[in-house]
């Protein structure tokens, strides 16, 4: 234990300096500040990128290293999303609602100002009156720190529910799923206050600022997602790192055993739990002003799922391995469901990768999962040498697939 | 003098004129039959064809006394009467090659000719006319020797009597031959009794008849009796002649008191968005009442303004809330009946509570059956996984593509094969084989290496799911494909206006019977569901007794496959059959299992029965958001099962594993 | 790390190519922004090839102002943010001088921001809710004045229908429909207690209790009629469970907005026969334009069965005026271009012409059609051309609004206090 943090994960060195290098390169190959050799819309496409390498780190921390396979935090990722463009939603509508009722000849009184604004953000929905979930949305100190309150609360009342009684492996899958359909199907209806199938949209715009052009805003917006996910990737490692690391491994391959040491393992997974939620939550209030909209499609069970077939295919159970898989995945499904990728032309039939990429992932996640379960990350085994123990019997915890790092060393 | 003869000159003009037009109108119908010469009359009416103006236009043809008008009626309605635009006449017309029409004359019967379609205009009635057409029929159907002419006629009436026809209704009861019609004819007679009989004890007697019936027609009949609108006394002086249903209170939720000062014809009130306007017509120098308009941002320097402005006496007055609610208060309001009789309104009050409180036995009753339907397609949803899941323990994520295979296998089949009740004869089995394959195929290729991975069986079964949708949609496309059911399966039955459930949910109902009932023989009274229970609690000991672990699991896993894939040929049926019929089911199916307890049946079918009358449940207390009851339906499971995490019946002892 | 790091290299490398794209003044790039993938592809791929047909028929025809045109498509896959990232990439990187996209709702709101900020022109061809009106969009499907209303006054007038069930999935433009419908029918008299309103969720399947429901409205003695905003495959359940409850189109008849060739061409239509739809275009109208149209349609696509729809005829006159507009501008630059807009003048494909008003949005008749056996529409009630209305005069906070680009410059202009709202549109 003499060795300090960082010198016992040099992983995490070679990642921040990779991050930093991949920031400056795109800085300076920006419309902005540098050459304009990537285009606006493409420096939002990385920043986006960047912050679903976030919550694929949160994914992997609860996933890779607890062994819950959450499929809700997505929903997290875009309840956080929500909280923030409720704050640029309301600021952006006052601004415009203030302006041209200030020219009017007798000035608005405050609650005409109220009314402005709910009219002009609910009429798309048919409705005027500001529902009790945008109370706070005035306030950007509150709207922000709901970003990880939302989040983190929900996921502590869920976590204390389903890990107090006991629900354990795929229920717990099946219960998270559950819960994200709910939380989908909620915000879906134009009751629950959030404009329904309409979301919020218009969050590139931020308050204030409608001089600058979006060439600036998503450059902003790129470094801090760069920041978030460098700082995230620490805070992870470093939660992995100690004691607590080894704790929560445990529970991940033998959960009982683990608690007749005198563990409280509810409590370590309730924790984290919580915080992973919190980091998605942080992770989506920065996706989605570059996103522009977000709506509840966005929240669907599908989305959780795919966070984890990002990780899976990165490899679980190491950070870069979550952030390589999302980056990975996500841009290869860019390129090819943007209609970039040239079509095949096999004489008898001409493959489109439209329409093909989505079973070519599908099935390419049955291979990985089958003859690969460390992803993308187990070629850097092959690089520094690494191995996997080689053990006799049955598997000693579900988690075939993820690397314990101290056993390799030894 | 001179001015008369100027008049008398005038008028001579004028009448010879008109005698011209007159000749020449007479000149060219002249030779018209007396039918076509009555369409003529009206043939702005019958081109223009809206509902509003078409009356006199039926009306006369109706009532022209002539053979013809019931045949011009029908083929009216039927839409095969055509104008011929090069003289504006009109013919029965029928296609009778490509685009040539064969013209038949309304007064002769004759063929006149064969035309091609441009040079005619067909006659289009909207429904509206046809629904007038058809009461105006009515006389000449209710005696009609065809007997679908008669029931024609009994079905206008039911949709739209008149006072007139009452007494022909009367007159041909007696003469129907046909049972069924004659008892239809007699109960359209005690409802038309009830509106339009002049005489108050008759009607009286038919209302009493008619209580504690639970069809929509007879609430229809009697609820526009009862209808009353609220009027108001400001003075409390109530008219003693008014058929008075009750007084209303101010106040109450049927008359907020905003609305009830409206009534009063009082001075108006002043609303927010008043005032501001008022304010701003009166903005003098930048002022309004003395008060800088920069101030009025806050609302009680509007109200200063506004104050003093009536105070100037520049604007009048405005009622303050007190002496609105003071109005309010002095007034008497009352509902009156819009039916003048007394007698009347009691009686069909009377009738329509007994009605109200059969209606809601009824409908308590039609709720459960609908929950009892959706609980057993939940349940032909779930079986599958009940075994895959619940006995294996393995997590399917692509059973609902065993689900979408079955609806499209069976949409394939219905594309060879049109009979439709042959179609799905063969569709059933072929479903069956096609996921039953499929299913051995998963269990091979995949899941057999994860049967120690949990996790990891999701993961890999989701990425199955996924390419197995995008399949589909690159095969059959998005859109939704048609799955017709056999007309025997088309209806519905109805036990009464208020209960009716159709009939493919029945059949729904009875296959998750069956399926039930198969399971239960399969998993009880066969070798292969002796060792699939062997295999499942303890497979290296199955081994050792001479079992085969693995075939054992690839039938168990097939058969699960398998009946997905008929429960997707009857989802198909009642919904439709797209690339996402599966993942409608796939999370509910897993909830019904889970709900229910893992590994068995019963509990599968317990909690199928749960959640569809939850669902119901909640559907019913807000009818207009369906979404809801699907969020709290979900939110509810969430909540149970932090109360019984091992389902309604838990296994218990050795079976319950881990 | 070398991997990422030629990971790294890579994207970059892709970005420097999509950066360097460089703009021309020939050809004149015309942006197709429809989904070719996911759940919206089925509708809005008709629309890509409408549009790629249009573009070479134009190119036979000469081009525009000597110039050929050239169909940029991109794919949107019925995601919305990325609807906003490829107009985006659309106006920046391919630089097109218009746009002709988008299908939902909620698709255009997305959109909204960028095309204002970059200044860029889109066509929308869909039937929609109102309330909107973007400097930078022009409205070529119907406003609610142009299809719900209208089908309303027909079940009000011709149909003598008294009490309402508005149906509708669960998303903004039926919301906002009913919304107005609802107010509307209280003006017209039709009481708050009969008018019953419900959402489903999309692809609902389980219509039995709705049906009933609707049923049960006719216990007090009133005529009900259906307003359906329900969209997509949860039609067949709907019109099927409507058909085994026995309930004819005479008993209780239903008009739907979202209903049209297209979706009925793969529908067992034997359910559906008499019941209504409501659109500016149906394929069965009988001119020879809408003849040349569909010959030139089945020409294009190779299949004699392909159906045509309204959305279509939106593009066709949409284009047809923008090509029209280019040619009197004598340039594409967009504030031109919209200047030349306005007052453009194009025969319908149903008869009569289509003029393109200062509130972006068009003249264009209505029609009524009930629903044929062959899954074609018997058009049985025709109206004058009927202007478009942004913001619908049945909502009080809207009807005070009005949309004049050209000579009050704003889109959102409020009548009683003489002020301009807002420049830019709500999204």
């Amino acid at each position: 234990m003499n060795r300090s943090f960082i010198g016992r994960n040099p992983s995490i060195l070679i990642f921040l300096l990779v991050l930093a290098i991949f920031t400056i390169g795109v800085t300076f190959m920006s419309e902005a500040f540098g050459a304009g050799m990537i285009s606006t819309s493409f420096v939002k496409t990385l920043g986006k990128t960047l912050c679903l390498a976030l919550v694929a780190v949160a994914m992997d921390l609860i996933w890779g290293y607890a062994g819950i396979l959450s499929l809700g935090h997505f929903a997290f990722f875009g309840l956080g999303g929500y909280m923030i463009g409720m704050w640029l939603m309301y600021e952006r509508t006052r601004e415009i609602v203030e302006s041209s009722m200030m020219e009017a000849p007798i000035p608005p009184t405050e609650q005409e100002i109220v009314d402005g604004i709910g009219n002009q953000i609910f009429g798309v929905v048919g409705s005027s009156e500001f529902p009790a979930v945008w109370a706070f949305a005035d306030s950007l100190v509150l709207q922000l720190a709901l970003v990880v309150l939302v989040p983190g609360l929900l996921a502590f009342v869920f976590g204390w529910l389903a890990f107090r009684s006991r629900v354990t492996g795929v229920y717990l899958s099946i219960l998270t799923q559950a819960m994200t359909l709910a939380l989908s199907l909620y915000l879906f209806q134009n009751d629950s206050g959030l404009r329904g199938n309409n979301g919020l949209s218009g969050l590139q715009n931020l308050p204030g600022l409608d001089d600058v052009s979006q060439d600036y805003v998503s450059m902003w917006f790129f470094w801090g997602s760069a920041l978030a996910l460098a700082l995230g990737y620490v805070f992870a490692a470093w939660i992995v790192s100690g004691k607590f690391g080894s704790v929560i491994r445990g529970i991940r391959d033998n959960e009982a055993r683990v608690r007749f040491l005198g563990y409280s393992v509810e409590g370590y997974k309730l924790f984290l739990f919580t915080v992973t939620a919190m980091i998605a939550g942080i992770a989506g209030a920065l996706y989605y002003p570059q996103a522009g909209i977000i709506n509840p499609a966005e929240i669907a069970p599908i989305a959780s799922i795919y966070l984890a077939v990002w990780v899976a295919i990165g490899g679980r159970g190491r950070l870069y391995g979550a952030v390589i898989g999302a980056v990975f995945v996500s841009l290869v499904s860019t390129y090819f469901t943007g209609g970039q990728a040239p079509d095949i032309n096999l004489g008898f039939y001409t493959i489109q990768w439209v329409d093909w990429w989505t079973i070519l992932l599908g099935l390419s996640f049955v291979l990985v999962t089958l003859f690969a379960p460390q992803g993308i990350g187990g070629l850097f085994d092959l690089v520094s040498g690494r191995h996997h123990p080689d053990r006799h019997g049955a598997d000693l915890g579900p988690d075939h697939g993820s690397l314990r790092e101290e056993e390799a060393e030894e | 003098m001179l001015k008369r003869l100027l008049v008398i000159v005038l008028a001579a003009v004028c009448l010879a004129t008109l005698a011209k037009a007159q000749d020449a109108a007479t000149q060219a119908t002249d030779d018209l039959g007396p039918m076509q010469q009555v369409l003529q009359e009206h043939a702005d009416l019958i081109v223009e064809s809206s509902r509003r103006t078409i009356g006199p236009a039926i009306d006369a043809v109706a009532n022209s006394g002539l053979e013809a008008a019931q045949t011009v009626l029908e083929v009216w309605q039927a839409r095969d009467m055509y104008q011929r635009i090069e003289d504006g006449l009109f013919f029965a017309a029928e296609e009778t090659g490509d685009d040539i029409f064969t013209l038949t004359d309304f007064d002769t019967g004759v063929v006149v000719g064969e035309v091609p379609d441009d040079a005619l205009e067909q006659i289009k009635p909207n429904s509206g006319i046809r629904s007038l057409i058809g009461t105006a029929l009515v006389s000449f159907q209710l005696n009609d020797p065809d007997r679908a002419k008669r029931d024609e006629a009994i079905s206008s009436l039911e949709r739209r009597g008149n006072a007139e026809l009452l007494t022909p209704l009367r007159n041909s009861i007696d003469g129907e031959p046909d049972p069924a019609l004659k008892e239809r004819k007699m109960r359209v007679e005690r409802l038309m009794t009830i509106t339009y009989d002049p005489d108050e004890d008759a009607r009286i007697e038919a209302i009493e008849e008619m209580a504690g019936d639970l069809g929509v027609d007879v609430r229809a009949t009697l609820n526009p009796l009862v209808a009353t609108t609220i009027r108001v006394f400001p003075d409390g002086n109530v008219p003693a002649d008014l058929n008075i249903a009750r007084e209303v209170e101010p106040g109450s939720e049927e008359l907020p008191v905003a609305e009830a000062y409206e009534m009063l014809d009082g001075p108006p009130m002043v609303s927010s968005d008043d005032l501001r306007a008022t304010l701003q017509d009166n903005i003098v120098d930048g002022r309004v009442g003395g008060i800088p308009v920069a101030e009025l941002f806050d609302p009680e320097r509007r109200e200063a303004a506004y104050g003093a402005l009536v105070d100037a006496g520049t604007i009048p007055p405005r009622p303050t809330a007190e002496e609105a609610a003071q109005a309010v208060e002095d007034a008497t309001f009352v509902a009156v009946y819009a039916e003048p009789n007394p007698a009347i309104t009691a009686a069909a009050n009377r009738a329509l509570g007994k009605i109200d409180t059969n209606v809601g036995l009824n409908q308590f009753l039609d709720l459960g059956l609908d929950a009892l339907s959706l609980g057993s397609i939940y349940f032909l949803a779930a079986i599958g996984l009940a075994i895959t899941f619940g006995v294996m323990g393995v997590i399917n994520m692509a059973h609902g593509e065993f689900i979408m295979m079955g609806a499209y296998t069976g949409y394939v089949v219905q594309q060879i094969i049109p009979n439709h009740t042959a179609s799905i004869i063969v569709a059933i089995p072929l479903a069956f084989a096609v996921t039953f394959a499929a299913g051995v195929a998963m269990e091979r290729l995949v899941i057999r290496w994860l049967y120690n991975r949990p996790l990891e069986t999701l993961l890999a079964t989701f990425g199955i799911s996924i390419a197995l949708q995008q399949l589909a949609k690159n095969i059959f496309g998005t859109q939704a494909r048609p799955l017709t059911s056999p007309d025997w399966l088309g209806g519905s039955v109805v036990l009464n206006d208020v209960v009716s459930i159709s009939t493919v949910r029945i059949a729904i109902f009875v296959l998750a019977l069956v399926f039930l009932c198969v399971f239960l023989f399969i998993m009880k009274r066969t070798r292969l569901g002796l060792e699939t229970r062997a295999v499942t609690q303890n497979p290296g000991m199955a081994g050792a007794m001479g079992i085969n672990p693995g075939r054992v699991n690839m039938l168990t896993f097939g058969l699960g496959s398998g009946i997905a894939g008929i429960a997707g040929v009857a989802i198909g049926l009642y919904a439709q059959v797209t690339s996402e019929i599966g993942q409608a089911y796939i999370v509910q199916s897993f909830m019904t299992v889970v709900v229910g307890g893992v590994g068995n049946i019963w509990g599968t079918l317990l909690g199928a029965g749960l959640i569809g009358a939850l669902h119901k449940g909640i559907e019913w207390f807000n009818p207009s958001n369906t979404l809801a009851a699907q969020t709290y339906m979900i939110i509810f499971i969430i909540i149970f099962i932090q109360f019984r995490p091992r389902g309604i019946i838990a296994l218990k002892g050795r079976a319950a594993g881990d | 790390m070398k991997f990422m790091k030629s990971i790294l290299a890579g994207t970059v490398a892709t970005a420097a190519l999509t950066g360097t794209a460089m703009a021309q003044d020939c050809p004149i790039k015309v942006g197709v922004l429809h989904s070719l993938s996911g759940t919206m592809a089925i509708s809005e791929t008709t629309l890509k090839d409408t549009m790629e047909m249009l573009v070479a028929k134009q190119n036979e025809a000469g081009g525009v102002l000597g110039c050929d045109l050239e169909a940029v498509v991109v794919d949107p896959a019925s995601d919305w943010p990325l609807f906003a990232e490829k107009a985006r990439e659309l106006l920046t990187v391919h630089d097109v001088d218009v746009i002709f996209g988008n299908w939902t709702s909620v698709s255009r709101k997305s959109v909204l921001p960028v095309i204002e900020e970059l200044n860029g022109l889109l066509f929308y061809p869909v039937q929609y809710e109102g309330e909107e009106s973007s400097k930078n969009v022009f409205y070529t499907g119907a406003a609610p004045n142009q299809q719900a209303i209208p089908a309303t006054d027909y079940f009000l007038e011709e149909l003598g229908v008294e009490k309402f069930a508005l149906l509708g999935t669960d998303y903004v433009y039926p919301r906002t429909t009913n919304n107005i419908l609802e107010s509307y029918l209280q003006e017209k008299g039709i009481a708050e207690e009969d008018i019953f309103v419900n959402y489903t969720p999309f692809g609902h399947s389980d219509w039995s209790k709705i049906v009933a429901d609707v049923v049960a409205l006719g216990a007090d003695g009133k005529k009900v009629g259906v307003i359906s905003t329900i969209n997509g495959d949860a039609n067949v359940g709907f019109y099927k469970e409507l058909a085994a409850a026995g309930i004819s189109s005479q008993d209780i008849p239903v008009v739907a907005f979202s209903v049209g060739e297209e979706e009925l061409s793969g529908l067992d239509t034997t359910n559906l026969v008499g019941h209504l739809a409501a659109w500016n275009y149906f394929m069965s109208a009988d001119t020879d334009a809408n003849e040349q149209f569909i010959a030139d349609w089945h020409e294009f696509i190779g299949d004699d069965s392909r159906v045509t729809n309204d959305p279509m005829e939106a593009h066709y006159i949409g284009f047809n005026m923008w090509v029209n507009a280019v040619e009197d501008a004598g340039t594409t630059e967009v504030d031109a271009v919209r200047d030349a807009m306005y007052g453009q003048e194009f025969p319908n494909l149903t008869g009569g012409t289509a003029v393109m008003n200062v509130n972006h949005h068009l003249s264009k008749p209505v029609l009524i059609g009930e629903i044929l056996e062959d899954g074609q529409f018997d058009i049985i009630s025709q109206t004058e051309e009927v202007p478009g209305d942004a913001w619908t005069d049945y909502l009080p906070e809207s009807a005070v609004l009005v949309s004049d680009w050209k000579d009050l410059g704003c889109g959102m202009y409020n009548t009683e206090t003489e002020t301009c709202v807002q420049i830019k549109s709500n999204y």
